[in-house]
């Protein structure tokens, strides 16, 4: 384990993936937010797949293979199959999961056909445009995190500076409009931040998986906070660990490719959100469940027993468990119960024949049953 | 024409149509990316299948795959109903991590292998025709042809079996249930039809070519037409137009043919796209510049008409106002004029105008409709 | 003040004709709203209330007409109008509090790379007493009921200190203390001669809520004081009949193939 971290410094290879892993890790973790939000975890999909041709349109065009260059190729390619889903579903009766497979399909094919009838060019350096198809980590050297660096920083930049409109956009458009925010603007220019984002990825996880880390960081994240900022804040977070401990595991294990092990730690993350965090998860609601469960249980011994005693001159007679279980129709949990209300001071038990309310018990659920029934009453 | 070339056509014919049955539903029930979800996800059913058997043409790899694309639209439902994310979401959770695995299940241990995942994911075509099917000895024709021939019956089957209740649970899910039909049971079925045609069709055209198969030819045919029977003839129709020119464009260009016949299929829908009739961006635009006139010289009518009579008809009925309170360009104002005038709605009376009794009606008309 | 000014209705349409794809929503709609009204607009379901909202709010574009807001266009009049959209238009699960919900109506005047500070923290905590909802700033949105979701918003066009007022059904689905609350916030603001415009769907409260009406089915039926047009046979005209019941059809669907 040291000995992987000391590498993450010492080893240049290393050192280059995790610091590519991390920043695209941030970049698709915090714009993802957004599209997690506005219900487009999809159309980053759709947008990864459509970015292919442009990787091979701009290597035809200009016949290199410098990262920017390629990246301009995957943004504008991207940018243009968006532009198609929003312009199908708008004019047709298509619906937008048609429009996006329609995109997905189509424009991944399209790029297909470029890329093989560029590898059978004659005498061209073909070799390596396929690494944006599954993504090749191992082959991002410092040049392309610098071309990350140089595309993902101003993107984070924009989103800083059009937070409170993109805030406004996400969550009630109309309002933003009608408070005079270009909102048509705004929207083009997040989806395009989301296109960059998208666009960076493409080399380190490829076409196919490049949703995940759009998707997955921003699914944990909401499940820890109810603020924007600390869910965008949480997102990156997350997506930067995923890459860098992405790229530790898979140069750590022979045979593992880092695109797919670093969407599997980000999908981990993501599961262990969905079952553990607190207020939201999972496993926490179930809990929580439970508890209010119990407590109904609790409430309706102490009303039974409130009801007995009101058959009583002597509130604090007791009476047999049994007539107890009797009364809960077999919900079970009376004896826990019954503990649970004498610990609050509540019943009291009596040697030999049973249990009882104390004072305090009857007053309680005086107020609790009685009060309750007149307010029902009242506002009827 | 060589026998490769009509085998490699055929092949690729066939697989469309069997993929556009299954695909018209997944448009119509609005569950399109499923299709994508289920064959990148069946990579983690394959891959399993193929460690037990080490054989890709193993008819449990139809089976573990059709398991895997019920887990996986278990697992995005699953997903969904925690109310923790949205169905996007979900889908977007889910199948990138099976996917995932499977690619890393495949690196690690399956290295030499005939199973790589560009292969899956690409299909290459070009190889299908060498891997023959024999009976008795006899070479009866490609493996791949029989195996979606198989897998084309079947989808045929359940359609012309299930027609009825298809399209009740398509177009009202509630009244299915109510008179009796299992729409989550159509709906598993259907799911895992999809998941046995792409892991039948992975081989030789690789899952993309699927996805494109399943939504394209039937959103296309989806703009030309409003039955279901029609819908379905159509969309296998537009497959296998997609299928043939793309294998002579690929042909052309050298290139994967996959990807070509993909492309194909997103080229015939955006020429439907643009030209259907009615529906198309052409007969819209063509239908907004006739009606245009006639819904000013309508919305001219009952203008007029909803001011006659009044004390203000002096001032809104004048031709000098009208384009004033229209908002309407003083030129605009004069062609509406000018159509309504011809059409005999209205007279003008010294830069005063009037309904006639037709313009009237149509004003009346225009109100109520 | 110039005294000009008082002269100007609050709202003025002319002609105004909305239309989805050349089949007319609006038909030359009319309207003249003095200031310091509380208007309520009724008509049947698609009559085209809300697009008619959106459309004054410069949300949807017209096919004629024009629509002045004190006397002025609205891209000029902005500043003077307050928007409260229908409760169920929001993702309610969307991670922010109430505070910052309330916040989003001074984006308005903040103009861009302005972040909401003291001042605008103030405004909201001060437009959410107002609403009763001040002990629940900090909370999550999602834990509101419809109730409260709506009195957030309705606190949010405070926060606009506009003086007109659009709100889409307000009372769509909250309880009677939101509804009392809400119907004596709107009196107050009408006494203080702010106008507001109520797209309403309770025929009964009408005449106790409200001192303005607008009877709409895609053209407008009749509009003026309650007392004098909010009328059985105005009603009649408006929800009655196999004409009404025609327009609402086709209405609807409009919006419908406008809504996806």
């Amino acid at each position: 384990m040291i000995e992987l971290l000391t590498n993450l410094f010492t080893d240049y290879t290393l050192r280059t993936v995790a610091l590519g892993s991390g920043l695209l890790g941030i970049v698709s973790g915090a714009l993802g937010s957004y599209a997690v939000l506005r219900r487009q975890s999809l159309l980053g999909d759709a947008i990864s797949h459509a970015a292919l041709p442009g990787i091979g349109i701009a290597f035809l065009l200009t016949g290199s293979k410098s990262p920017i260059i390629l990246l301009l190729g995957a943004i504008v390619a991207g940018w243009f199959g968006t532009i198609q889903v929003m312009s199908i579903v708008r004019h047709t009766r298509i619906k937008e999961d048609t429009a996006l497979g329609i995109v997905l399909s189509v424009f991944f094919g399209f790029g297909l056909v470029i890329l093989t009838f560029i590898q059978k060019m004659p005498n061209a350096s073909q070799a390596g445009l396929d690494k944006y198809l599954f993504g090749q980590a191992a082959t991002l050297i410092e040049q392309d995190v610098w071309v990350m660096a140089g595309l993902g920083v101003p993107a984070l930049l924009l989103m800083g500076i059009f937070w409170k409109e993109f805030k406004l956009l996400s969550f009630d458009p109309d309002y933003g409009a009608s408070l005079g925010m270009p909102i048509r603007v705004m929207d083009i220019l997040l989806t395009t931040l989301i296109v960059v984002a998208i666009a960076i990825g493409l080399q380190t996880v490829g076409v196919v998986l490049m949703s995940a880390m759009i998707v997955a960081p921003a699914a944990a994240a909401r499940q820890w906070t109810d603020r924007l900022g600390t869910m965008v804040g949480l997102s990156a977070f997350f997506g930067a660990i995923s890459g860098v401990v992405g790229s530790i595991i898979s140069s750590a294990m022979l045979k593992m490719p880092t695109g797919p092990t670093i969407v599997l730690v980000m999908s981990a993350i993501a599961i262990f959100s969905l079952l553990f965090a607190p207020n939201r998860g999972v496993v926490w609601t179930w809990l929580r469940m439970r508890s209010n469960h119990r407590q109904l249980q609790v409430k309706a011994v102490l009303e039974d027993l409130y009801i007995l005693a009101q058959q009583h001159e002597n509130r604090e007679h007791a009476h047999p468990i049994g007539v107890l279980k009797t009364m809960s129709n077999g919900h079970g949990g009376v004896d826990r119960s019954l503990e649970e209300l004498e610990s609050q001071g509540l019943a009291k038990k009596v040697v030999v024949v049973g249990w009882a309310l104390t004072p305090k018990g009857f007053d309680s659920a005086h107020n609790e049953f009685d009060s309750e029934s007149e307010n029902v009453r009242s506002s009827n | 024409m060589s026998a490769a070339q009509i085998e490699i056509q055929l092949i690729g014919s066939v697989v469309a149509v069997a993929c556009a049955l299954p695909g018209v539903f997944l448009v119509l029930r609005r569950m399109s990316l499923m299709s994508d979800a289920i064959s990148h996800a069946i990579l983690f059913g394959i891959v399993i299948a193929f460690f037990v058997t080490h054989d890709l043409t193993s008819p449990f790899l139809v089976i573990a795959a059709a398991l895997t694309g019920v887990l996986t639209v278990s697992l995005v439902e699953l997903l969904t109903r925690t109310g923790l994310v949205r169905e996007d979401a979900s889908i977007g959770l889910v199948f990138p991590v099976l996917f995932s695995i499977g690619v890393i299940l495949i690196s690690r241990y399956a290295g030499n292998v005939h199973l790589d995942t560009d292969a899956i994911l690409l299909g290459e075509l070009a190889f299908a025709p060498f891997q023959r099917f024999e009976l008795f000895g006899v070479d009866i024709g490609p493996k791949s042809f029989w195996l979606m021939l198989g897998i084309l019956l079947l989808n045929v089957t359940f359609i012309v079996l299930f027609f009825k209740e298809l399209k009740l649970a398509t177009f009202d899910a509630g009244l299915a249930a109510a008179i009796g039909f299992s729409p989550l049971l159509l709906h598993y079925i259907l799911m895992s039809l999809v998941s046995i045609t792409a892991v039948g069709a992975f081989d030789a055209v690789g899952s993309i070519l699927v996805v494109a198969f399943m939504i394209a030819p039937p959103a296309t045919a989806y703009l030309l037409t409003n039955r279901l029977s029609i819908l379905i003839v159509l969309s296998a129709f537009v497959g296998i137009l997609s299928a043939v020119s793309g294998y002579w464009v690929a042909h052309w260009l050298d290139a994967s043919i996959a990807g070509s016949m993909a492309s194909m299929s997103g080229v015939i829908f955006g020429l439907t796209f643009v030209f259907a009739p009615g529906r198309g961006l052409y007969a819209i635009a063509q239908r907004h510049r006739t009606q245009r006139w006639e819904f000013a010289g309508r919305m001219l009518t009952v203008h007029l008409y909803q001011h006659e009579g009044l004390a203000e008809e002096s001032v809104e009925n004048r031709i000098d106002h009208l384009g004033e309170h229209m908002q309407w360009e003083s030129t605009f104002a004069a062609r509406v004029i000018r159509y309504a005038l011809k059409k005999e709605y209205l007279n003008e009376n010294d830069g005063f105008l009037q309904l006639t009794e037709s313009g009237r009606t149509l004003a009346q008309k225009a109100i109520v409709e | 003040m110039p005294e000009i000014e008082i002269q100007v209705p609050a709202i003025e349409v002319t002609d105004l004709t909305v239309a989805y794809n050349e089949k007319p929503v609006l038909w030359d709609i009319d309207l003249e709203v003095p200031r310091g009204k509380l208007m309520a607009i009724v008509g049947p379901n698609g009559a085209g209330k809300t697009t008619f909202m959106k459309t004054v709010l410069g949300l949807i574009k017209s096919a004629a007409g024009q629509v002045l807001i004190e006397g002025k266009p609205y891209t000029k009049a902005r500043h003077l109008v307050g928007y409260v959209p229908q409760r169920g238009s929001v993702d309610w699960d969307f991670p922010t509090t109430v505070l910052d919900v309330v916040m989003m109506g001074s984006y308005g005047t903040l103009g861009w790379l302005k972040r909401p500070g003291r001042q605008e923290k103030d405004d909201a905590f001060t437009a959410l007493e107002k609403v009763g909802m001040a002990k629940f700033a900090n909370r999550q949105i999602s834990q509101l009921s419809g109730g409260q979701q709506q009195r957030v918003f309705l606190a949010r066009a405070l926060v606009q200190d506009a003086e007109i007022y659009f709100m889409d059904e307000p009372f769509q689905g909250v309880d009677a203390t939101t509804e009392r609350t809400i119907i004596q916030l709107l009196k107050e603001m009408s006494d203080a001669n702010k106008t507001v415009v109520v797209v309403h769907h309770d025929l009964q409260t009408v005449p106790e809520y409200f001192d303005w009406v607008m009877l709409l089915n895609v053209r407008k039926i009749a509009s003026g004081p309650v007392s004098e047009v909010f009328t059985e046979n105005n009603l009649r005209l408006t929800y009655g009949g196999k004409v009404a019941f025609l327009s609402h059809h086709e209405a609807g669907e409009m919006f419908e193939e406008k809504d996806q």
